[in-house]
């Protein structure tokens, strides 16, 4: 897959500066309440100020020296920052992620179809793209850059969807049919094609996920709400503690000064998970996007997570498009040469994925250093005159060629060449019957070959399974997903099939509502169910499903239906979306057991600090050995700061998951983010109160 | 010394093999199979038929809580009322006084939630009427309760999807008749074999050695002190409690009492895995809960029987241990035993005095009630076990990449809330108190009450502190052992420690049963290898580091200026 990653750098210079000065005007109060962790600690900020000002106009020194004070407020104001960078850097990298994709759509002309009123001639008229609105129509021919998302009503055209896929293979879309979605941006590389217009202006999909990314229509997802909850109510008990601190202090004769009090309470409160929370929800739809997946509301890249049944389709995800010849069987009687001629000229001008493959194979067999290209001029300039070939058609459903000499050539599905052969007085050669019986319980097509109405031998054509996906199946396996091949095939070929690529069950037959009611049973049993789709007809399934993802190529209707859009149209893209669903899941619960995991230590440093002048026997709990109570209380709350940019790139990337079973993966992220929160601020606090030694 | 410590071992694992199959009968009474006690059914029916009770009914969560509060309610007020006035009841042998109303209000909602503080004595402070049929009554009927709500949450987590937590009247009187009752009888009949007093005569005089007459309180003690101790209640007939050589007579009696506290709620968590169908959970909640209360086991025992460090300055030998506040015919180590075990399962009763136990080992019993969990109060400490499995689910839940579910029941932002919601009560309650009280004591000792602040403590500094907190704690937890330096009967003590009662009490009840009530209802989610099993290793680990991660964050400024600065200052 030639995928063109859009990689933006975790720090672009450019990126940085935008957040930096976002980051001063999240400051404000009014923005800083959606996030009550943070918000708590801008209040101790500003009583710390407060309290800075209150000295320095009264100069009383019962609260500390005033340069000490006055650092504990800016180290406070950082950590705010801190937050806030981390939430403007995820949203300006989402934003320009979703801005690179915009610049495909800028302001080009547009042939807008005037409808025929007055005049009795459709008229055509060049506008900008930006006046088109919803049904209106306009034409694109041969190197016209599509100025609109829109749906094919008239036509059939090559098109270049790199600018959007990355992908530089020409797509075809034409008119009815599933694949008549045209996407603004990309450019018609050959015919003529008459599009409506979808959408208004500034609705499309990819305006819809800038909004979401830019927190104005941003809605907390279930999961975020919850650990909200949670948060605060860490939040609160840390209030509790810091309170109730002030009888106890009081009762010890200790005297507690303002900042070493709103040092406890910044420090124990779970800063380091409440300021990375929204970077981290942001990043979770910015690498939906990188992925090229416009996911519609923050809620379906979490709904991913959960998914239990993943609908598949066959073609295209489990196999590769299409069928491949892989073997001859010629008749008792005709050698593999004579057989490799006629099944050539049947083929030759067979355009199909399978005709071609017919002419490979035999090239190979051929000769299997030679081109494939000199291999059918040799064939084809045998003879002088031009060949008459049959087209396949519905009612023979067969097709072939008739040769100079009068040899007919034909090649279709068994019962159709054994009606022919039967017609003609000729009988089936038992081993052919057999060799088709055989093909069929392996999951193969034969198409069977008769020249002058004798049968001559078998072609077995099979479906190729794209390479690594057992493995991929596998790791949705460990990952508690259960995976479902939908087909059009048999049963007994889908089984073969279902049991070759691994998945765990499969729908054969299938018709639309088969995939809807599939759904609707798993739904049922408390699953959550995911599915890719295209075709109008698969709209209802696709709405019913948790997460229903559209290809960019399919039409409106299924696009409307699901909560995301693939814009590669790439059917194992449903994979990705469920991988970057838990790891948004894993980010947020490793960091909140981090942040909550680092409160240990800082206890260790605060609690002796406080009480060191009048409980002189709580120097034992000092087991860092930090210097001076001030020292110990500036390298808690400067280890509580910087700890926030240390992990905007984890936040941004994402914990990694791993497909090892979950009490597997839980025993991991407790070992690394629950036992390494305990013991790295031991270190870094030592560490800057070693530093901070060196000055005070 | 070895034979000490060998006692220890034995009673506790005495007490798990007996809680087995306790647990595997529990689960069958409530699953209406054939038990030995069926002949207790005509007289479950004739109070079913008096009470007007269908006990088939189902009752989803509400109706539940609705049935516990409001005869918890009358409960109360019988109480009340019967304290106040019972010097004008009958079976008064002794002659004593009716309680004053704050005291009564106090000792009616201590007994009511099985809480047992008692700021009076029992020889003097009650009648044997109301001992009898306030105290013992409450005694059976609060752990009745307690048992009944853990059913509840045991009906919740069985069925897939379910509005029907249990009819609570049918469990009420189930866990009366089928349990508590039966239970009761075999350790009262040994106890009145052992020494302990079943009489209705009054004080009997004696004269002693030295030639002096003495007074001394009897009455039907055996059966009380047997539900005491096997309903987690605590509250003793006599005022010194298990160190009373009348309630507590010798070191068999001694076994049997310590194994009493612990039998029930061990056995209500084996219960759950036979009840449930789901042996491996309770195992690994069992496993958990048996580490943390080993662990503080070990410690008590370690100090108590190390002794004093002053002592040790002044160069006096104490092979023995810590003896001060402790008898002689338990022996320090046993004494350390049943100081954890009591605070674990929220019993409160004591075979030695608390107050007097070495600086961290009073730090333990003071951690062991703030988690109060460790097998815990008849069936709440499993309720309150499962607030900390939500909280565990819900962290871990996300650290696996999943909706948090438990039991096939996705956790979310209405159960956190609730159980984030009892877990603040907790911090709540034991700090807000311990800080008036210190407030107190600070700024206004002098204030004029008929007990001034500054008259409180007995003990300055550090231990003065942990007196106040030990105090709240042991409220909060329903446990009701205190460190017995404070001077508590007096209104200031009666109402706030009352108030936190009933508020710790029924607020850690009401919580997981809706969150039960709330997640039974929802779709159920099969299995699958995502899905973070409940019943492993690794999350019993996820939980215990919840349990502990938790409590340490609230408590540890408050135990630091307890128990540790007094512990590093004798050091």
């Amino acid at each position: 897959m030639s995928k063109r990653k859009r990689e933006i750098k975790l720090f672009e210079p450019a990126l940085v500066n935008t957040a930096i000065k976002q980051s001063f005007v999240k400051l404000s109060p009014r923005l800083m309440i959606k996030n009550p962790v943070m918000f708590t600690v801008e209040i101790g900020t500003f009583v710390m100020l407060a309290v800075v000002i209150w000295q320095m106009t009264t100069h009383d020194t019962t609260q500390g020296a005033v340069w000490y004070n006055t650092v504990v407020f800016a180290i406070l104001l950082i950590t705010v920052l801190f937050a806030n960078f981390a939430e403007a850097l995820a949203e300006a990298r989402g934003k320009a992620q979703a801005e690179s994709l915009r610049k495909t759509r800028e302001e080009t002309p547009a042939k807008k179809v005037i409808s025929p009123g007055d005049i009795f001639v459709k008229e055509i008229k060049v506008v900008p793209s930006s006046q088109l609105r919803l049904g209106d129509r306009f034409v694109c021919e041969t190197n016209d850059v599509i100025p609109m998302d829109g749906e094919i009503i008239e036509g059939i055209a090559t098109i270049d969807e790199s600018a959007i896929t990355g992908e530089s293979a020409p797509v075809i879309r034409e008119a009815g049919g599933d694949k008549s979605s045209v996407t603004g941006g990309t450019k018609v590389l050959s015919d003529r094609i008459v599009v409506q217009v979808t959408t208004q202006p500034g609705e499309t999909f990819l305006d819809k996920m800038i909004a979401l990314v830019e927190g104005a229509s941003r809605q907390k997802t279930p999961n975020e709400i919850a650990l909200t909850i949670l948060l605060a109510a860490f939040t609160l008990i840390f209030i509790i503690v810091c309170v109730t601190l002030k009888p106890f202090a009081d009762y010890a004769n200790t005297p507690i000064t303002i900042a070493a009090f709103i040092s406890l309470f910044v420090c124990l409160i779970p800063t380091t998970i409440g300021g990375l929370l929204s970077a981290i929800g942001i990043a979770g739809m910015d690498r939906a996007l990188r992925a090229n997946v416009i996911s519609k509301s923050g809620k379906a890249v979490e709904t991913a997570g959960d998914v239990d049944v993943l609908l598949l389709d066959k073609t295209g995800t489990i196999t590769i498009g299409n069928r491949k010849a892989t073997n001859f069987y010629p008749a008792n009687g005709v050698s593999a040469n004579e057989f490799i001629d006629m099944v050539v000229y049947g083929s030759l001008a067979d355009d199909t994925p399978e005709g071609k493959s017919i002419i490979e194979l035999a090239s190979k067999q051929a000769n299997p250093t030679g081109s494939l290209d000199q291999f059918r001029h040799q064939k084809l300039a045998v003879y002088k005159e031009p060949l008459s070939f049959i087209k396949f058609t519905a009612e023979t459903r067969s097709s072939g060629v008739d040769l100079p000499n009068g040899t007919r050539i034909r090649k279709g599905a068994f019962d159709a060449i054994r009606n022919i052969a039967t017609k003609a007085g000729n009988t089936v050669p038992k081993e052919v019957e057999e060799q088709v019986k055989k093909i069929s319980s392996d999951g193969g097509t034969p198409l069977v070959v008769s020249v002058n109405n004798e049968i001559k031998g078998v072609i077995e054509l099979q479906d190729i399974i794209k390479p690594g996906i057992q493995e991929r199946f596998e790791r949705l396996r460990k990952m508690g997903v259960k995976t479902v091949m939908v087909t059009g095939d048999n049963p007994l070929t889908a089984k073969y099939i279902a049991n070759k690529a691994g998945v765990d069950d499969f729908i054969a037959e299938a018709k639309p509502e088969d995939k809807m009611n599939y759904i609707r049973k798993e739904q049922a049993t408390g699953k959550l169910v995911a599915m890719m789709g295209d075709g109008t007809n698969d709209a209802p399934a696709l709405a019913q499903a948790d997460v229903g993802v559209a290809m960019n190529s399919g039409t409106q209707a299924a696009k409307e239906a699901g909560n995301m859009v693939d814009l590669d149209n790439d059917p194992t893209k449903l994979i990705e979306v469920v991988e970057i669903g838990k790891q948004l899941l894993i980010t947020r619960g490793t960091l909140t057991t981090f942040s909550i995991a680092n409160d240990v230590a800082k206890y260790f440093a605060i609690v002796p600090a406080l009480f060191i002048a009048s409980i002189p026997a709580l120097q034992h709990l000092n087991i860092m050995g930090l210097k001076s109570p001030e020292s110990a209380i500036l390298s808690a709350i400067i280890f509580n700061a910087i700890i926030i940019p240390m992990l905007i790139p984890l936040a941004l990337k994402g914990v990694e998951y791993k497909p090892i079973g979950a009490s597997a993966l839980l025993r991991r992220n407790l070992l690394i983010y629950g036992v390494g929160g305990v013991i790295v601020p031991f270190i870094g606090i030592k560490l800057i109160d070693m530093l901070l030694a060196v000055f005070m | 010394m070895n034979t000490e410590l060998f006692g220890v071992v034995i009673i506790f694992l005495f007490s798990v093999l007996l809680a087995f199959p306790l647990g595997k009968y529990i689960a069958r009474v409530f699953k209406g199979e054939r038990t030995i006690t069926d002949f207790m059914s005509p007289l479950e029916r004739l109070i079913f038929r008096l009470g007007g009770i269908n006990p088939a009914d189902p009752m989803n969560w509400k109706q539940f809580l609705k049935a516990m509060l409001s005869i918890n309610l009358l409960w109360f007020v019988y109480a009340f009322f019967a304290l106040i006035f019972q010097d004008k009841l009958p079976m008064n042998p002794d002659g004593n006084a009716g309680q004053t109303p704050d005291l009564a209000f106090n000792t009616a909602i201590s007994f009511l939630v099985n809480c047992n503080l008692q700021h009076y004595s029992g020889e003097s402070g009650l009648t044997y009427f109301t001992q009898l049929f306030v105290v013992t009554f409450l005694q059976f009927v609060s752990a009745a309760t307690g048992i009944a709500a853990v059913v509840a949450l045991y009906n919740g987590l069985r069925e897939k999807t379910t509005n029907n937590l249990g009819n609570f009247w049918n469990l009420l009187v189930k866990s009366t008749t089928r349990i508590l009752l039966p239970l009761s009888l075999v350790v009262g009949i040994v106890l009145a074999f052992n020494g302990t007093p079943a009489s209705y005569d009054g004080k009997d005089t004696i004269t002693t050695l030295q030639g002096d007459t003495v007074q001394v309180s009897r009455g039907p003690a055996a059966g009380m002190i047997a539900i005491k101790q096997l309903g987690t209640n605590g509250g003793g007939w006599f005022g010194a409690n298990s160190a009373h050589p009348l309630e507590n007579p010798n070191y068999f009696t001694n076994i049997i009492e310590t194994i009493a506290i612990i039998l029930i709620p061990i056995a209500l968590v084996f219960a759950l895995g036979f009840y449930i169908n789901r042996k491996k959970l309770a195992y690994v909640i069992f496993g958990v809960m048996t580490f943390l209360c080993v662990l503080f086991i070990g410690l008590n025992v370690y100090f108590e029987t190390k002794g004093n460090p002053e002592i040790d300055k002044m160069g006096i030998a104490q092979h023995i241990g810590n003896m001060e506040g402790k008898e002689v015919r338990f022996g320090s180590a046993a004494t350390a035993l049943w100081s954890v075990v009591t605070t674990s399962t929220s019993n409160g009763s004591v075979n030695g005095m608390h107050d007097s136990l070495m600086p961290l080992s009073g730090g333990v019993v003071l951690l062991d009630m703030m988690i109060n969990a460790l097998y815990g109060g008849v069936g709440v400490g499993l309720l309150n076990y499962y607030i900390f499995i939500i909280i565990a689910v819900f962290i871990s839940g996300l650290m696996v990449g999943r909706t948090p579910e438990f039991m096939g029941h996705k956790v979310e932002a209405r159960e956190v809330k609730i159980a984030t919601l009892v877990w603040l009560l907790t911090a709540f309650l034991v700090k807000a108190g311990t800080a008036l009280a210190a407030y107190m004591v600070a700024h206004h000792p002098d204030v004029a009450w008929a007990v001034k602040p500054s008259a409180w403590l007995n003990n300055p500094s550090y231990h003065g502190f942990s007196e106040m907190l030990y105090e709240f704690t042991s409220a909060n937890a329903n446990n009701g052992s205190g460190f017995e330096g404070l001077g508590d009967n007096n209104i200031f003590w009666n109402v706030t420690t009352g108030i936190v009662l009933i508020l710790a009490r029924f607020i850690p009840i009401i919580g997981p049963l809706a969150i039960v009530g709330l997640l039974a209802n929802k779709k159920f989610i099969p299995e699958s290898s995502g899905t973070l099993r409940t019943d492993s290793i690794t999350f019993g680990a996820m939980t215990l580091a919840v349990i502990v991660i938790v409590n340490a964050l609230s408590f540890f400024p408050a135990l630091a200026l307890g128990p540790l600065a007094e512990y590093f200052s004798i050091k």
